[in-house]
């Protein structure tokens, strides 16, 4: 691996380092996405008694009921053949499986909750991008109170768990000053806005703190460099001077960290769904987990490690193509 | 002390700012430990020093707030039960589960790391890309998925937690342990024939230590978080069983009614323990890294 990254040619006979890496990095994602369905699929096996009672969650099966599951879930196979049959009928079909708590297959449960929980990731995105960035900014740019105070409400915010984030905004805007409904999805465009403020806030709140200490440590840094202190000695005016030399060369790791903390909402907005009651497929999988649904723990883990892999994927390649520094250095380091 | 014009003006301006600055840090860091200190203390005796019996309910008292009862300070929970006394013995559970998951994830990681920069090569790759898949499982979704198949409770999830908290604690123990095993103390002593298990254990490990434990630390914090939030949904520790994390849960419909006492000190607990642990893991992994150089 070293001797890969080491290669300093400025362009070789050989694939180039940009290449070199992209390739790597959807070698990895595939590898990872075999290996996390393979975790979700093979989980099944491991819980406690046989698969059987695991996907109908301990409730007793007739006998006809017994001979379906069999059927459907191969269990007469081995374990790699089934592997196999499982990813042909996610990949080809998106078949993942049947909720034995509602009698339907996943992929309907998933496709009529998932929207909720795309709003709420988008809704909490739009608040880390405006907010989180825009504080970063405005204390890397303003030292003293200012500066002193966004870093201490930071390092705060970023140990508060989204539950209780929930749990305090519930108390003040809702309960208390009664200017938020405080459960429930609500419907229609004004509908959902004003049911997902609150929950988009509390999802946001630790990862606004990162973004926050990110950009405030890029920006501060990009103003101590020497063609920054060039620009203002040669005049040009302070605000074209932060928009053209500062922001946009510490643009590179703001969108990087932006992009792995939205990614990190796939993984939380189970907790924050729940807390607020929203029905999404969080909280649907948190439900399925309490009933021992195991169809749709699966089914819905699967979709959020997808998500979640492949976000992560994406963020590290437009790393790479914004900044082909990276590439090369990759695996040096 | 100072003996021109400018040394003057600089030294009145500069040293009683500096050293503001040195006593109001010393002051945050020295709350950090008090705080980690009470925490441990009611983690290691809550139990014993608790004023009631923290699962004894008197429904009658049901949201009785502080104050109000003789010798019931913070006043009762949704169930009449006394509420200091619950989370002084929800310590216990809220502070082991984090505590198993730092060492767990610490000890796996101190050996994939320096296995890695020992031999390097082909088992640094094939470690270096295993930790990259990890790294692609969010910690709570593997804990939720765990807690589905082996029931809920902490033994699950805390394990899961381990596993996905390695990579982290492995990618920054690794980069130190290369620049580490690249030292000539290590190579001399292997030249004088000591084995490199001996030289891993006594030298290599003990050098790296600081930083060892500072990610541990901060796997401590993080590891908090979401062990409390897979006890808030139902999957971890069971009520009612006194749990900082649970009695945010079982206080949610206190919030609604309007008393919100129960939840929002449970919630205060694990949020002044975490902002304690963050502060002082990452001044130790500050001076960990400045002392490797």
């Amino acid at each position: 691996m070293s001797a890969v990254a080491a290669a300093p040619g400025r362009r070789g006979p050989h694939l180039s380092p940009l290449a070199r890496f992209i390739l790597r990095r959807i070698g990895l994602l595939v590898l990872a996405l075999l290996v996390s369905s393979f975790v979700i699929f093979i989980s099944l096996n491991l819980a406690p008694g046989d698969p059987l009672s695991a996907l109908s969650g301990g409730r007793s099966l007739s006998k006809a009921t017994a001979a379906a599951l069999t059927r459907e879930y191969h269990l007469d196979d081995p374990v790699l053949v089934r592997y196999w049959d499982y990813l042909k009928a996610v990949v080809l079909h998106f078949n993942l499986g049947t909720s034995i708590q509602f009698r339907e297959p996943v992929s309907t449960l998933i496709g009529q909750r998932i929207g909720v929980t795309a709003e709420l990731v988008a809704y909490s995105a739009v608040l880390i991008i405006v907010f989180g960035v825009g504080a970063g900014i405005v204390a890397a740019l303003r030292r003293g109170a200012v500066d002193g105070s966004i870093i201490a409400v930071s390092t705060v915010l970023a140990a508060v768990p989204s539950f209780v984030a929930a749990i305090v905004l519930i108390a003040i805007f809702a309960v208390d000053l009664h200017w938020l409904p405080a459960l429930g999805n609500g419907s229609g465009f004004a509908g959902s806005i004003e049911h997902l403020t609150l929950p988009a806030i509390a999802l946001a709140a630790s990862a606004f703190a990162v973004v926050t200490r990110v950009t405030r440590v890029t920006v501060r840094a990009e103003l101590g460099l020497e063609h920054v202190q060039t620009a203002v000695s040669r005049g040009i005016p302070w605000p074209l001077v932060v928009r053209r030399h500062v922001l946009r060369n510490a643009s590179i790791p703001i969108t990087t960290v932006v992009g792995i903390t939205v990614t990190s909402l796939f993984a939380l907005c189970t907790v924050v769904e729940q807390a607020f009651n929203l029905n999404g497929i969080g909280a649907a999988l948190i439900n399925a987990a309490l009933e021992k649904d195991f169809g749709v723990v699966q089914g819905i883990s699967l979709v959020l490690v997808g998500a979640f892999v492949l976000a992560n994927a994406i963020v590290d390649l437009l790393y790479a193509f914004l900044d082909p520094r990276v590439a090369i250095g990759a695996r040096a380091s | 002390m100072s003996t021109g014009v400018g040394a003057v003006t600089t030294g009145r301006l500069f040293v009683p700012r500096v050293r503001r600055r040195l006593a109001a840090s010393q002051f945050v860091y020295g709350l950090c430990w008090l705080i980690v200190a009470i925490a441990v203390f009611f983690a290691i005796f809550g139990p014993y020093v608790r004023p009631h019996d923290p699962n004894y309910s008197m429904l009658q008292f049901q949201y009785v707030g502080p104050f109000q009862a003789q010798g019931y300070l913070l006043g009762f929970d949704s169930q009449g039960r006394d509420l200091l006394s619950r989370l002084m013995v929800g310590a216990r559970t809220s502070m082991l589960g984090p505590l198993l998951v730092a060492l767990m994830s610490m000890g796996a990681g101190a050996v994939i790391s320096v296995a890695a920069a020992w031999w390097g090569g082909w088992v640094d790759s094939v470690l270096g890309t295993i930790l990259d898949i990890l790294f692609a499982f969010p910690g709570i979704l593997l804990a939720v998925l765990t807690a589905a198949v082996f029931g809920a409770g902490l033994a699950a999830p805390t394990i899961a937690l381990a596993i996905a908290y390695t990579p982290y604690i492995a990618r920054v123990l690794r980069s130190a342990a290369v620049r580490e095993r690249a030292r000539e103390y290590i190579a001399a002593a292997e030249v004088q024939g000591v084995s490199a298990w001996s030289i891993c254990a006594r030298h290599l490990v003990p050098n790296l230590g600081r930083l060892v434990v500072a990610q541990a630390t901060l796997v401590f914090a993080w590891a908090m978080v979401d062990l409390a939030s897979i006890s808030f949904l139902g999957l971890g520790v069971q009520p009612p069983t006194a749990d900082w994390g649970v009695m945010v849960s079982t206080g949610e419909t206190g919030v609604l009614q309007g008393y919100p006492l129960e939840s929002l000190s449970a919630g205060l607990c694990i949020v002044l323990v975490v902002v304690a642990v963050n502060l002082l893991g990452e001044r130790m992994a500050e001076r960990g890294e400045r002392k490797l150089g």
